[in-house]
Parts: structure tokens; C-alpha cells; sequence
């Protein structure tokens, strides 16, 4: 069997999974990781192949869920309008913020997008038709075409559909010459400027890019869980992005969607043991961070990649 | 791999798949899933554990206890939304539909009790607030199975601002926290204030976790106001204590009022600094024989050096009524249970003089308290002496108010 066969197969295997899990798992449960493993996804776009750690995720995701909340709910648009409404605010505020961040690199890069991400945060709180610390509850998740999205199974297979394509643009975006230069501005900066790439744009435009998915992100969350509050601008949001995508590791492709999946397991499922849920995580991600310093796509290539050679050594 | 063998995989799933759909289950006529099964959804790890969290859980398991059986087995299950509203959100919605839960309680952290109430009407669910305080509960996100069991922002404006002003504190001054819940807190204490001949004479808004509140204090002590209300809570509200105190606020013979305040907040800012403060609760563990005999029991049951706080007290009332409504209905079909609820009188150490309201609001009495001074507390965890029960008619927004969309207007 040749890689490519079996990788094709593979995806094959999770596909079918993917399309038989709501008669096993609860559906809301797959859907919010999937919407986790988007959000890391978008994060890693900036973080992974251009090496700007950026802080301030939770302002596009939250912009995202927000908007999406407001053109459903009070705006009563049809949900595919709201959806793409609420991707282009977050791709204006990811034009703004990362157009004023990526003048700096390094910490102050990660600052400044924090510091941007608060003054959203703070912006939401303030604005009355946000509703505060109750955020705006009861969105309607309206229909698409002929399917009533109320049930939760048939709200599944739209979202699923709709992440796929989300996170194949990903694939693609990484695997394209845009990518290929990311990479190169990542690796060597002073080299690529160069080679006459104006570094700064292709910054602005991963940012631009990496804000809608982190919109889409959050959009997607006001759909299945119906409201949008407070915790999805809180800084707290872009923190576990950044986990997700250290756990899964970053620059990979699988990576962060492995990491997101894997907290938001975690975090459901540790919620029934009572107290010790942050005790539980925080040592977790110790561990994590000691044993898979390349996160676990990264550890499970070194571990193939010496497989492979030993093998062939033997044979 | 080869198309067989995919093909092998995908005929697997299937199979397993149409298994999963046809379950079969042995009914009693009645009660689903042949139980009736209580989900307490707490806040364990966050800022409100103190106040909800395993305790709550404890209060819980006191009340399945005293409701004796009812014919079929009561279960309990509890999580922790960790302050999250959408945690919160996935698991209520799966133990509503897959696992057979007939009822949610408890609901801590006012984001998470809505999110939870329009999940819960939506799929015509039982869920009984004892923590989280939002008007809306009762108001445009009320729900014909959802029943708040304690009192919310309304009430506690409502009762303390009335109180005090009639025992004649006229001019006030707010110290608010600068977000919807102070803001909410302040207005509806405002218009209170005015409808009884009162004067608002200044007010300061701050924001969440600002440490120094020097300016505004002194901004305070030169209004001329004789009561100054600190509408926040939590940290903010425990900051604003202790200044007030270094200030000599309380000392100069300004009243200091609070609006949201539970009994550990006291035990950790100390008497020393919170003597003096006038506040409004339903619950005091110290009032009365029978609800220090709810104390004693547990505190022995929680195994720590704590009292039962509001929302704890709430949390075992509301479950003990909910299984009394239970065995009379003979059912744990929410519709026939609420009814059952409104139908049968309530009267525990908690819910005193109280019934339940159309827009699922418990009216019941509330309590004027002031924190003793180090020199009146003669034990542990003796805090508060009485001053006045506030009427629930008195306390609580009056249903011809009410803004709840399934409730008739006459």
C-alpha cells in the first residue's frame, strides 16, 4: 500500500466516521469541537506558518459569534446572510487589528493584539445591545433552503459541511504559493524582503485571512449553542487557542485540529468531576508541554519517520 | 486499502448505526426512563463556587432525602459549567435529551441560568434557578417550566432601597460597577428612591476590578448623601467594603447599603470592616429553630467549616418541593409537575409565606439585615441580625409589570 492510497483511505475512514457520529456521540458535543478545531485552525494559520503569536483571537471569534447573533436575532436575516455578515466584520477588525500589530514582531506583536482584543472585550461589555455579562440569548438558528436547522443532527451535517470547507481553504491556503511565501517570511525574514516580497502585506492578509476562519469560528457557535456571550471575547478564548494549537502542534495542518478536539473533550468531559476540573487541565497541559514539546502531530511524525527507518534498515 | 475493504468499513458503520436508533426501553407509564433524574449544574471551579458548588450538591442530596420515596428511584447527577456558558449549554442539553434528566436546579452565573431557560423551554424541560439573579428570568426569557427560586435584581433593589428610605435615609449616592448588572441594580433602585420622596444627590460609575476607589469615595463622603448603596458585587464589592471602613464612612454616620452580598463575602472581608452594612437576602442560617436545624445538618453533611449560603438553602427548598409536586402528579411530565408545584402550598425554613407566579416568579419574604459589629457576634459564622421581612407582594415586580410573553394581560 502506497502512502498516498492509505492517506486517501484514511480520510475515507473519517469521513464515514464523521458522517455516522450523531447516531453515538451527542451532536452538540461534535459540533462544538469542531468549532474548536476551527478556531485553533485560523490560529495557526498566524501562529504556525507565519510565527506571529498572536493574543487577541477571541476578538475575531467573538466579533464573529456577536455579529452572527445581532443579524439573526435582531437584524432577522436568513442564517446564510448572517453567517457571511459576521465572517466580514471579523475580517474588517482582523484588517484593523493586524494592520496596526504586524508594524512590531515578536512579544510586542503578541501584546498589541491583546491589548486590541481587550479594548473589543471591553467594547461589547459596554455596548447596550451586547446585553452585558447575559449576553444576547435565545438566537434563532433559522433554516437553509428547505432544511430546519432546530434539530441539532441536521444542524451537524450543515456545520460539518460547512467546517470541511472551511478547513480545506486552510489546506489550500497553506499549500499555495501564498503559503509557500508565509513560510519563507516565518524561516527568514531579511531574506525574503529580499527576494522583493513585501513582507508586510502577506503579514496583513494572514491576518485578514486567519480573522474571517476565527469569525466563521464564532458565527458557527451562536448557531448551534444559540447565544453569544462574554466568554467568547474574553481573553481566556485566545488562550485556549493557543493550547489547542501547542497540544495538537503547530505548523502542521493536523495539529491544531487534533488540539482543539482534544479540549473540548476535555473540557466536557472533566465538567461532571466537580472541582478539580482546572487542577485536572492544568497538569495536563504541564505534561503536555513536557513530554510533546513539537505538540502530538509533531511527536507522531518523529515517531513514523523513525519507524520508517528502521524498518528499512532491518529489511 | 482496497475498495472491498472499504466497502466492509462503511457496511460496519451502518450496521451500527441502525442498532444505535432502535433502542427499546421498559416504561412505567408516567415517568420516563423509569426514574426521576435531577441534574445540578454549579459552578465548582469558578468565582461563584462559594456560594453554589459542592455545597449546592450537598443541599440536593438533603432534599432527595427528605422527600422519602416516591415511587421510583430519585437519581442525582451535577456538573460544572465552569463559568461558561456554552460548557453550561452542552451538557444541559445532553442530559435533557439523551440522559433522561427531568430536571435542572441550581444554575449559577445569570449567563448560564438563560442559556440553560431558553434550552429548556424550547424543549418544554423543568429547570429551577436558585442562583443566577437576571431579571430576564422572569421577564422577556421566562418560561412556563421554569420556576426562579430566589430573588433577582428587581427584588433586591427593590426591597432594600425601600426599607431604608422609609426608615429615613432620603438623600443616596450610588457607587455602581460599570456594566449591566450595576446598571440595572442602580435604575431600578433610582426609581424606587424617587417614588418614595427620595433624592438621588450623585453617583459614580467604575469599572470591574478597579482597585483604588479613593475619588469616588471621596466624591461620596462630599455629596451630602446620608446613604451611599454600592451597586457591584463579588470582588469590587468587597474593595469598596474595606475602603469605606479606612475612609470612616460608616463611622461619620452614613449608612452603607449593598445590593447583592452572600454570607462567605463577610466571613472574608471580616466584621471589622463590613459592621454596620444594611443588605437585603432570603436566607439566614441563624434565623430561626428550623433553619438552624438545616444548618447543623449541613454543615455535618459538608464535612467543612461552612453554613448553608442563599442560593444553597434555595437549591434544597426548590428540590423538595419539585418531589413533593412529583409523587402528588404521579408523573415527571414537566407540564403536569409545574402545575402540580403551584397547586400545593410551600412553606419551608427557606420559602416563607410564598406561591409561585404565572411568570414563574416564587414570591416569597425576603429580609432587611445589618452585619453585627465584631462585639455582637457571639460565635461563628454570626453575622447578621435582623431588621424587617420584606412582603414578597412588596419585594417582587408586580405581574401587571411583568414583561414574561406567555403571560395574559387582564
Amino acid at each position: 500500500m502506497s502512502e498516498q492510497t492509505s492517506r486517501a483511505a484514511a480520510l475515507v475512514v473519517l469521513a464515514l466516521a464523521m458522517i455516522a457520529a450523531p447516531a453515538f456521540i451527542y451532536p452538540v458535543f461534535v459540533m462544538n469541537a469542531m468549532v474548536m478545531a476551527l478556531l485553533a485552525a485560523s490560529f495557526n494559520l498566524v501562529f504556525g506558518y507565519t510565527g506571529l503569536l498572536s493574543f487577541g483571537h477571541a476578538a475575531f471569534y467573538g466579533i464573529g459569534s456577536y455579529g452572527a447573533a445581532v443579524l439573526l436575532k435582531d437584524s432577522g436575516w436568513p442564517m446564510p446572510l448572517a453567517m457571511v455578515g459576521a465572517v466580514v466584520a471579523a475580517m474588517v477588525a482582523g484588517f484593523v487589528i493586524g494592520g496596526l500589530a504586524i508594524r512590531r514582531r515578536g512579544i510586542y506583536f503578541a501584546m498589541i493584539t491583546l491589548a486590541l482584543a481587550e479594548i473589543v472585550h471591553f467594547g461589547i461589555v459596554q455596548w447596550p445591545a451586547a446585553g452585558g455579562e447575559n449576553g444576547l440569548q435565545g438566537v434563532p438558528r433559522g433554516s437553509l433552503l428547505w432544511l430546519d436547522l432546530g434539530s441539532s443532527t441536521t444542524l451537524y451535517y450543515v456545520v460539518l459541511v460547512v467546517i470541511t470547507a472551511a478547513l480545506a481553504l486552510t489546506y489550500r491556503i497553506i499549500h499555495s504559493p501564498f503559503g509557500r511565501i508565509l513560510h519563507a517570511i516565518r524561516d527568514n525574514e531579511p531574506r525574503a524582503v529580499s527576494l522583493g516580497y513585501s513582507v508586510d502585506r502577506y503579514l496583513l492578509l494572514a491576518m485578514v485571512l486567519s480573522a474571517g476562519l476565527a469569525g466563521l469560528a464564532g458565527a458557527l457557535k451562536t448557531l448551534i449553542f444559540q447565544f453569544a456571550t462574554l466568554n467568547d471575547v474574553h481573553w481566556g478564548t485566545s488562550g485556549l487557542a493557543v493550547l489547542a494549537c501547542l497540544i495538537g502542534g503547530t505548523g502542521t495542518f493536523w495539529g491544531p485540529i487534533i488540539g482543539g478536539v482534544i479540549l473540548s473533550l476535555l473540557y466536557s468531559l472533566l465538567a461532571e468531576s466537580g472541582e478539580w476540573v482546572s487542577l485536572i487541565l492544568g497538569i495536563i497541559f504541564v505534561v503536555c508541554v513536557h513530554l510533546f514539546r513539537d505538540g502530538i502531530v509533531g511527536r507522531a511524525r518523529a515517531a513514523a519517520g523513525r519507524l520508517k527507518a528502521a524498518t528499512k534498515f532491518t529489511a | 486499502m482496497s475498495l472491498p475493504r472499504i466497502l466492509c468499513c462503511a457496511a460496519v458503520v451502518s450496521a451500527a448505526l441502525g442498532m444505535a436508533t432502535t433502542e427499546l426501553a421498559a416504561q412505567t407509564p408516567g415517568f420516563s426512563g423509569n426514574s426521576v433524574k435531577i441534574g445540578v449544574l454549579t459552578d465548582m471551579s469558578s468565582i461563584n463556587a462559594h456560594m453554589g458548588g459542592p455545597g449546592a450538591v450537598t443541599a440536593v442530596q438533603l432534599a432527595i432525602e427528605d422527600a422519602g420515596p416516591i415511587g421510583v428511584p430519585v437519581e442525582m447527577v451535577s456538573a460544572d459549567h465552569q463559568a461558561k456558558p456554552d460548557v453550561g449549554a452542552s451538557i444541559a442539553r445532553k442530559w435533557y435529551e439523551n440522559d433522561g434528566v427531568d430536571m435542572i436546579t441550581e444554575l449559577t452565573n445569570s449567563a448560564v441560568a438563560l442559556a440553560v431557560q431558553n434550552l429548556a423551554r424550547s424543549l418544554k424541560k423543568v429547570d429551577l434557578v436558585t442562583g443566577g439573579v437576571a431579571d430576564d428570568l422572569v421577564g422577556k426569557s421566562c418560561s412556563p417550566w421554569g420556576i426562579h427560586w430566589t430573588f433577582d435584581t428587581f427584588s433586591l433593589a427593590n426591597g432594600t432601597t425601600r426599607t431604608v428610605v422609609q426608615q429615613g435615609g432620603k438623600k443616596w449616592f450610588f457607587i455602581t460597577a460599570d456594566y449591566a448588572f450595576g446598571h440595572a441594580m442602580e435604575a431600578r433602585a433610582t426609581a424606587v428612591i424617587k417614588a418614595m420622596g427620595g433624592t438621588v444627590v450623585g453617583g459614580a460609575r467604575v469599572p470591574q476590578g478597579t482597585a483604588d476607589l479613593s475619588s469616588y469615595l471621596l466624591q461620596a463622603q462630599a455629596s451630602g448623601a446620608e446613604v451611599i448603596a454600592l451597586a457591584n458585587a463579588g470582588t469590587d464589592f468587597a474593595t469598596a467594603v474595606k475602603q469605606a471602613n479606612e475612609f470612616g464612612i460608616t463611622q461619620s454616620g452614613k449608612r452603607l447599603v449593598a445590593t447583592i452580598i452572600f454570607i462567605p463575602e463577610i466571613d472574608s472581608i471580616g466584621l471589622e470592616s463590613a459592621q454596620g452594612l444594611a443588605l437585603t437576602t432570603n436566607f439566614y442560617w441563624d434565623r430561626d429553630e428550623a433553619s438552624r436545624a438545616f444548618a447543623t445538618r449541613f454543615t455535618a453533611r459538608a464535612g467543612r467549616d461552612v453554613v448553608p449560603t442563599e442560593p444553597q438553602a434555595a437549591v434544597y427548598s426548590a428540590t423538595l418541593h419539585y418531589l413533593k409536586a412529583v409523587k402528588a402528579a404521579g408523573t415527571d411530565d414537566a407540564t403536569a409537575v409545574i402545575a402540580k408545584m403551584k397547586e400545593i402550598p410551600i412553606e419551608d425554613f427557606f420559602a416563607r409565606n410564598a406561591s409561585i407566579r404565572e411568570d414563574g416568579v416564587l414570591v416569597h419574604d425576603l429580609l432587611l439585615l445589618q452585619v453585627k459589629t465584631p462585639a455582637e457576634s457571639k460565635k461563628r459564622w454570626d453575622y447578621y441580625k435582623v431588621l424587617s421581612t420584606i412582603s414578597g407582594k412588596d419585594a417582587f415586580l408586580p405581574l401587571s409589570e411583568s414583561t414574561c410573553p406567555h403571560v395574559k394581560k387582564g
